[in-house]
């Protein structure tokens, strides 16, 4: 199929379509907003439904509701939209709900502003809602990923019945590239859990009460052995110009192209260096990072935010190797330039490393 | 024979309650004389009576009639504080042939729950609504709801109700009636037999509207809370008839079920090739490559890094969105970011634009290669930015200064007079689009044009916006 020319936002729309989702409840929120619109256009086209909710709690429960119905519901919205969105969401790891939540960050704390940032990491890949659970986060980081990965995210939401994140940046949703998409999916209703108003169906519980502590427990270590399957077998990441690489840049989103660029540009100039960017958040690419660790010395991790990936970089590393951060906020986006600038004096430690060494 | 007759359990009820935990498996786990159980009762009979029961999915609330699936052999979801009309209406509005109940008390309605109800109610969603009211928390130990009678002492209440504090209850049916949507709102009692008639006639009739498909029905149920309100049963069923009567009158409050026409849902089923149609992926939208005759672009113009900027308004997005469509068409890779948000209200907008013949890292333009300025803010703010031996294009009809620069081309285009003199002020982006790819040679006449096609949807608009563009290229050459 040709390529077509779109927006991100918009292109998550089409993504999710052509997956199969047939229902969308949102609440318009920018720089989100265009995907609430691009679904209230598209929806009934296709025999889907939209509603746009009385709030982001309306419609995480609308998506609870339809997704109770086997049939594949989404929402979407941006970070103070998403912290309302967290109740729902842990009755849906509860209740093992598959569903798609888009999140294309803006700035805060607060209302802060809706410019692009990353500080959402910790609200979405953490799980701000109550209790054990995780969420599988895909981070796409060009147009033609905001198609694949929301389309992605159905299969992986129902395969493991559990709610996806699509988590995006202001830039990646309002950015314009060139997309193929894929061929339209009619998945079919999975009667064996959920309830559809039909004889097959009539005994099917949807819920996420435990009231024995025992039976609790039960259940958490059951979505624990779920996650840890997740772990095993849904690790993504984009690996760019590392086998040699002495200093390794992480960053996810708009950031990973950012780097990439740097990597170019330093690469040029002899640098050994390279790119890793997880496409998965959780799971989060910790063996890989570890592999990488064999060669190179230092990991400089790049986020819009003041440090939540880093965490995650640190944690896989456990003392291995030395993490390095730099970070933007507020909607400030550095420039390959300003990072080339900082990763060159990491280089500059390292040489100078090596002649206290000798 | 009588006696076994009265004693079976509806249908719609489990003969043996499996999912109680507990070794009782016969009995709900109501307290003794709660009027939940009442209630439930007039449910499962209509379910059975109207035949519906495999359609049934109930909305199981918080509060002391969370355990709904013990007891009604149907179709359940258990849901967060509140949050029941909104469950109820995503599972209504995906599958509308089955018979959605959406089950409340009073703290999970009128208080946690207050915007999911109105809202679903307003959207007049073709579920029905059993709402129990018994003026308090049960579930949580006694605590205040609000419909907790002014003066009544709750633990939270200590010294009763003051409306001066806590305000007065809140009227849900009466509140409910207000709206267009609701086609009926009835409180009842679940008290005495002819409250009890009258309760029946009321859930069998709320069931009866979402079946016929004549939209949302709301009947709220005064209900005793025997442990809550520290009395015994028939100190209670007393104190609903001669108390809470008098604040919370019973009757109906709104009844437009004669006068709606059904609904009827039909469900549209695409084919894959319908479904790419009907969402503008089948092709007929997306550009085929046509064999575009290049020009011979001298190597310091490749590969450009297009920094467009001006005030909102000028076109400024637009410009690099057909740049960014042609650089497609000539199959170069492309992207295009927009500034967006208030900036794009009034004040200054720009875009980055990258048309390059390897794959484009980042899409971000902060060192432009190109510089094109339609006013003057964003010609001081951008120039420092541009590259050394780069190129800057700027509307010198608008602009009253001139580039400081002297590392970088400087081609200045009096777009907007010129724009001026064909007829319209707002084809000066195009003026200028025309004058970037004449001087640089990036991109043909021919994509561009076609560009112009799939990106303005107005296409009337094109023939002078091909004007401008061809006045833009003939300023230059
Ligand atoms: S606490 Fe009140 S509402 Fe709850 S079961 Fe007991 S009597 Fe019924």
């Amino acid at each position: 199929m040709a390529k077509q020319l779109m927006k991100g936002n918009e292109a998550v729309v089409r993504g999710a379509i052509l997956a199969g989702c047939r229902a969308f409840f949102g609440y318009p929120i920018t720089p989100a907003s265009e995907i609430a619109e691009a679904a209230a256009l598209l929806m009934p086209e296709v025999g889907g439904v939209f509603i746009q909710a009385e709030s982001e709690i309306g419609a995480i429960n609308m998506v609870f509701g339809a997704a109770s119905g086997g049939v594949r519901a989404m929402t979407a919205s941006s970070s103070p939209g998403i912290s309302l969105i967290q109740e729902g969401v842990s009755y849906a790891a509860g209740a093992e709900l598959p569903m798609v939540i888009v999140d294309i960050m803006r700035g805060g704390p607060g209302l802060g502003n809706i410019a692009p940032e990353q500080a959402d990491y910790n609200q979405v890949v953490k799980g701000g809602g109550h209790g054990n659970y995780k969420v599988i986060v895909l981070a796409p980081n060009s147009v033609q990923e905001m198609c694949d990965l929301t389309y992605l995210a159905f299969d992986l939401a129902e395969k493991y019945r559990t709610p996806v994140y699509v988590l995006a940046d202001g830039f990646i949703g309002q950015m314009v590239e060139p997309v193929e998409f894929p061929e339209p999916k009619i998945p079919k209703i999975d009667k064996s859990w959920c309830v559809d108003g039909t004889s097959e169906t009539r005994h099917n519980l949807i819920t996420s009460i435990y009231l024995a502590p025992e039976d609790l427990e039960k259940h958490n270590l059951k979505l624990k052995e779920k996650y840890e399957r997740i772990k095993k077998e849904e690790v993504r990441y984009e690996a760019y110009r590392t086998e040699d690489a002495e200093v390794i840049l992480m960053g996810y989103g708009i950031v990973s192209r950012i780097l990439k660029s740097v990597v170019d540009i330093m690469r040029e100039e002899g640098y050994k260096v390279g790119l890793l960017r997880p496409i998965t958040l959780f799971p989060f690419p910790e063996q890989k990072i570890r592999e990488l660790a064999k060669v190179a010395q230092i990991f400089f991790v790049v986020e819009l935010s003041t440090g939540q990936m880093v965490d995650d970089v640190k944690l896989a590393l456990n003392g291995m190797r030395e993490v390095k951060f730099y970070g933007r906020c507020g909607g400030v986006v550095p420039s390959a330039e300003e990072i080339l600038q900082q990763v060159k004096l990491v280089f500059e430690e390292i040489e100078k490393e090596i002649e206290h060494q000798k | 024979m009588a006696t076994s007759t009265v004693l079976k359990k509806p249908t719609a009820f489990y003969e043996i309650f499996e999912r109680k935990p507990d070794a009782d498996k016969i009995n709900t786990h109501y307290c003794p004389g709660c009027g939940h159980g009442k209630l439930h009762k007039l449910i499962a009979e209509a379910i059975e009576d109207f035949g519906i029961q495999d359609r049934v999915i109930m909305i199981n609330p918080v509060g002391c009639s969370v355990f709904l699936y013990y007891y009604f052999d149907v179709g359940h979801i258990q849901v967060a504080h509140g949050r029941a009309p909104a469950v109820a209406t995503g599972i209504k509005r995906v599958h509308p042939h089955s018979i959605v109940i959406s089950y409340q008390g009073d703290g999970d309605l009128g208080a946690i729950g207050g915007n999911e109800i109105l809202h679903a109610a307003n959207r007049g969603e073709h579920i029905t609504v059993f709402f129990v009211n018994n003026a308090i928390y049960g579930m949580t130990g006694g605590q205040m709801a609000p419909t907790t009678l002014p003066g009544m002492k709750t633990t939270t209440t200590p010294r009763g109700r003051d409306i001066r504090n806590e305000g007065y209850p809140l009227r849900m049916a009466e509140l409910i009636a207000t709206l267009e949507a609701p086609v009926y709102v009835e409180r009842v009692a679940l008290t005495d037999a002819k409250n009890m008639a009258k309760a029946r006639k009321a859930v069998r009739k709320a069931l009866q509207i979402q079946i016929e498909g004549k939209g949302f029905a709301f009947v709220e149920a005064l209900s005793t809370c025997p442990t809550g309100w520290g009395m015994n049963p028939p100190e209670a069923e007393k104190w609903v008839n001669e108390v809470m009567t008098k604040y919370f009158p019973l009757g109906v409050f709104k009844d437009i079920s004669d006068k709606v026409e059904p609904v009827k849902f039909d469900k549209k089923v695409l084919t894959p090739e319908e479904i790419k149609k009907a969402i503008g992926v089948n092709g007929d939208s997306a550009t085929y490559v046509k064999n575009y005759r290049k020009n011979i672009i001298p190597e310091k113009y490749k590969n450009p890094k297009i920094k467009v900027a001006g005030f909102g308004g000028q076109g400024i997005l637009l410009l690099g969105l057909v740049l960014a469509q042609a650089g497609m068409l000539e199959e170069y890779h492309v992207s295009w970011l927009p500034s967006y948000g208030p900036e794009m209200r009034g004040g200054t907008a720009n875009c980055h634009v990258n048309i390059s013949e390897t794959e484009i890292a980042s899409p971000l333009v902060s060192i432009p290669t190109v510089l094109i300025a339609m006013n003057r803010p964003s010609l001081e703010k951008f120039q420092p930015t541009v590259k050394s031996g780069g190129i800057i294009f700027y509307d010198n009809s608008l602009i009253d200064i001139e580039p400081s620069r002297k590392d970088v081309e400087i081609v200045p285009v009096p777009a907007t007079k010129i724009a001026d003199d064909i007829g319209s002020t707002k084809v000066a982006n195009m003026v200028m689009l025309g004058a970037y790819i004449g001087y640089t040679g990036v991109l043909t006449k021919d994509s561009i044009f076609d560009a112009l096609d799939i990106t303005v949807k107005r296409r009337e608009l094109n023939e002078l916006n091909r004007r401008a563009i061809e006045e833009g290229i003939k300023f230059v050459l």
